[in-house]
């Protein structure tokens, strides 16, 4: 349900942004979404295009990149990623670690013209 | 033409959220959010809380609810200041609710604001609303699979209250496996086992509670 807060956030983002750059329209939105976010692309369109109607953002394709979890371990100085299910660091188990990716959530570049 | 922005889309809410922590580290009031389903047990807990620490602590309670009105007439009835938050149909509060709200109290005498948040285990956890911390609470009769399920409101907990743990001989629900899931997710989590109907749990949970809104009052 909070999706419609999300895509008001994302016309928010980016409509000024395109329109500082003297864009007409804006043909696609690129978003970075952490995979620790929970919140559903398909979802998201949907409300864009409601949304986003009479603005120079009607229209646009929204797309997204997964940006995957990533941790530094305080224990034992490991640095990577690790899966969802589990956030502690993978090589030695310690959960004093500190979330360096993963839950972004954001516009990362417009398609204008 | 591309347009590099990197700009974050909730960038706003935690904007205000870190408003609202500012106000109300001047006043040195600890806010709590407390999560979880519907039925979970919220507003129990947090009126058990209310027993067990007024005589101590001056308390105030934010009830969050899509309608209605029925837990903030329960708190008011007990004499503790309360605001009931209606979001009108919104799964879950916002920083900026919160910040109004604030003005509705009288910080200079409230040690702790309890923030009942909206009864739902997803779209809560993605809100920072200012908060000093979160309390997680899963009951008994919701399966012991939720932490699987839900995992963002779990990771981002600093306790999990499994409530109505009296009914743990009436369900398959193996707490050992909830309590291994929530320290996988989030080795720094408290777990408690809570019954608010018998009192069981809710006296160690009401002490860790009073110890973390210690260290924020008096900082």
């Amino acid at each position: 349900m909070h999706e419609l807060a999300i895509t008001e956030g994302i016309i928010e983002a980016a409509v000024p942004e395109a329109e500082r750059h003297g864009a007409k329209k804006i043909l696609e939105i690129r978003l970075k979404i952490g995979e620790l976010s929970g919140v559903l692309p398909e979802c998201i369109q949907e409300y864009f295009n409601i949304a986003s109607r009479g603005t120079i953002a009607e229209g646009a394709r929204l797309s997204v990149e997964k940006i995957p979890i990533t941790i530094r371990c305080n224990a034992c100085g490991y640095d990577g990623e690790i899966p969802k299910r589990k956030i502690h660091c993978p090589v030695c188990d310690s959960a004093e670690i500190k979330l360096l990716s993963g839950r972004e959530y954001y516009v990362d570049s417009l398609e204008v013209e | 033409m591309e347009i590099k922005i990197v700009k974050q889309i909730l960038e706003w809410n935690e904007d205000v959220s870190d408003a609202v922590k500012a106000t109300l580290s001047e006043k040195k009031v600890c806010l709590v959010n407390v999560m979880g389903s519907p039925g979970a047990g919220k507003t129990s807990l947090i009126t058990d809380i209310i027993n067990r620490l007024r005589d101590t602590l001056r308390i105030g309670v934010i009830e969050g609810d899509i309608a209605g009105a029925i837990d903030a007439d329960k708190i008011d009835k007990m004499g503790i200041p309360v605001v009931q938050l209606q979001t009108d149909g919104a799964c879950h509060i916002e920083a900026m609710s919160i910040q109004h709200m604030l003005s509705f109290f009288d910080l200079e005498n409230i040690d702790v604001l309890f923030v009942e948040n909206i009864g739902n285990l997803v779209c809560p956890a993605e809100f920072n609303i200012g908060e000093d911390f979160r309390v997680a609470i899963l009951s008994v009769p919701e399966g012991d699979d939720k932490v699987e399920k839900y995992p963002l409101m779990f990771a981002t907990t600093d306790a999990l209250v499994m409530n109505k743990y009296d009914m743990l001989p009436y369900f398959e629900f193996d707490d050992k496996r909830v309590e291994q899931n929530v320290l996988d997710l989030n080795g720094k989590a408290k777990v408690f086992r809570v019954s608010t109907k018998t009192g069981e749990g809710a006296a160690e949970f009401a002490s860790w509670l009073s110890e973390r809104i210690a260290v924020k009052i008096k900082s």
